[in-house]
């Protein structure tokens, strides 16, 4: 059971700043996860009175605030038309619609949670994380430092030329994916692609064609041969979704799924 | 900590612990339609509206509801009423613990969309689990909900 000593809306970040710096206190993001927990918590720390929860456009990026909601992130119809629908396909499955009403972007990245589809979602579009202290770093820098008492603003995903999908398998409709992948080509990097395979159920982690499999282009052979690099090289774990074998295999056929949806060459569901 | 919201309608202060959870909040001031089902955030059955938005009572802090507009069913009944009867004619529900979560977000989801498709309106529940039933009852209590929904408006607009 979770217990809470105290409550404090933070009227600014520098407050947060200094009250987070006690180990026995913690932020919230939308207390989904951390109601889960047995924990003591001293004093919960709200940043909702800070004005992050928009997400506002630049020429350049969206830059999400971290109270914005994964609902707010599946009905943004600008980011959907950045990425072909991948920002609304990484969370719909998120058990309910009430539920991404509270859950937020900050709390899902700062997390990092293995099971996360929102971190795997913003890794391959090439966000970046804003931090109060440390400032801006990729997500995929972020997603491997260790877990220190600095705090979450904003998530910044670029407006680049990309081709996205996403997709994930699920057990059971709302349930945690047993794993999540999105690709992307990012056009403004030379077409590059970007595999990252998540809930595996480790930390998301970016696969690149390191081996030149999809250089001449994306066709049903390439792709499938992709999808057996990615089976063949990614780690996974076993956990009661899944054995980490199996977890190899499914990943291998969404990356596949995905690039050939990425490609025109299958309908998205 | 001392709060002030507005529950239906009526402002409400009180004097509550950091950690009390707004369903227990709720129950506290008499909205019984609120149901604890599941405590992992899961199951919908707490779901009441927060500033007119669907959110999880058993997940939310009381003191994050200071200052805000909360709505149970207790204060949606007239909306309540109708719907739910469509749902009860299709006997839908054997025990009913589910149903005011239920009706909660079908309200939400038919605010947002009037007229859903067989797709959006399993999207949109999704997280309202119901153990008694397979949902086949509910959805089509929904659609025949949805469609005398749709012949009320044609009717009215015949008359004008």
């Amino acid at each position: 059971m979770l217990t809470i000593n105290q409550y404090v809306k933070a009227s600014s970040l520098e407050e947060a700043y200094e009250l987070n710096q006690k180990k026995s206190n913690v932020i919230l993001g939308g207390m989904l996860w951390l109601k889960m927990q047995k924990r003591n918590v001293g004093t919960a720390i709200d940043l909702s009175g800070l004005g992050l929860d928009a997400i506002e456009e630049t020429e350049e990026a969206y830059r999400i605030g971290a109270m914005v909601t994964l609902r707010h992130l599946e009905l943004h119809g600008g980011l959907n038309a950045l990425t072909q629908g991948a920002a609304r396909e990484s969370v719909r499955r998120i058990v309910g619609v009430q539920f991404r009403n509270m859950a937020t972007v900050g709390g899902s990245v700062f997390g990092r949670y293995g099971f996360s589809d929102v971190l795997t979602f913003l890794m391959a579009a090439g966000a970046q994380v804003e931090l109060y202290k440390a400032g801006r770093m990729p997500v995929e820098t972020f997603a491997y430092l260790p877990y220190d008492r600095d705090i979450l603003t904003h998530v910044i995903v670029p407006k680049r030329s990309m081709k996205a999908a996403y997709l994930s398998q699920r057990n059971t409709k709302t349930d945690f994916p047993v794993a999540a992948c999105c690709v992307v080509q990012d056009m403004d990097a030379g077409g590059e692609i970007r595999c990252v395979i998540g809930a595996r159920p480790m930390k998301a982690v970016c696969l690149r064609d390191e081996r030149g499999i999809l250089a001449e282009g994306i066709t049903a052979g390439s792709a499938q041969a992709f999808g057996d690099y990615v089976t063949e090289t990614v780690e996974t774990g076993t956990n009661l979704r899944g054995s980490a074998q199996y977890r190899k295999i499914v990943a291998g056929v969404l990356a596949k799924r995905a690039l050939l949806q990425i490609a025109g060459l299958e309908e998205r569901a | 900590m001392q709060i002030q919201m507005t529950v239906n309608e009526k402002k409400i202060q009180a004097d509550i612990a950091p950690d009390m959870l707004l369903i227990d909040f709720l129950r506290a001031h008499g909205c019984y339609s609120v149901k604890r089902g599941c405590e992992t955030s899961n199951c919908g059955l707490c779901t009441v509206f927060m500033d007119d938005r669907p959110v999880l009572s058993c997940s939310l802090l009381a003191a994050r509801a200071d200052g805000h507009k909360v709505t149970t069913l207790e204060g949606l009944q007239e909306e309540a009423e109708g719907f739910g009867a469509f749902i009860a004619d299709q006997g839908a529900e054997q025990c009913g613990f589910c149903n005011p979560g239920f009706m909660m977000n079908g309200i939400a989801m038919f605010r947002e969309n009037p007229d859903p498709t067989d797709e959006e309106i399993l999207e949109y529940l999704a997280g309202n689990l119901c153990r008694c039933s397979g949902y086949e009852g509910q959805l089509r209590g929904i659609r025949s909900y949805i469609e005398y929904k749709k012949q009320q408006a044609d009717e009215k607009g015949g008359d004008a």
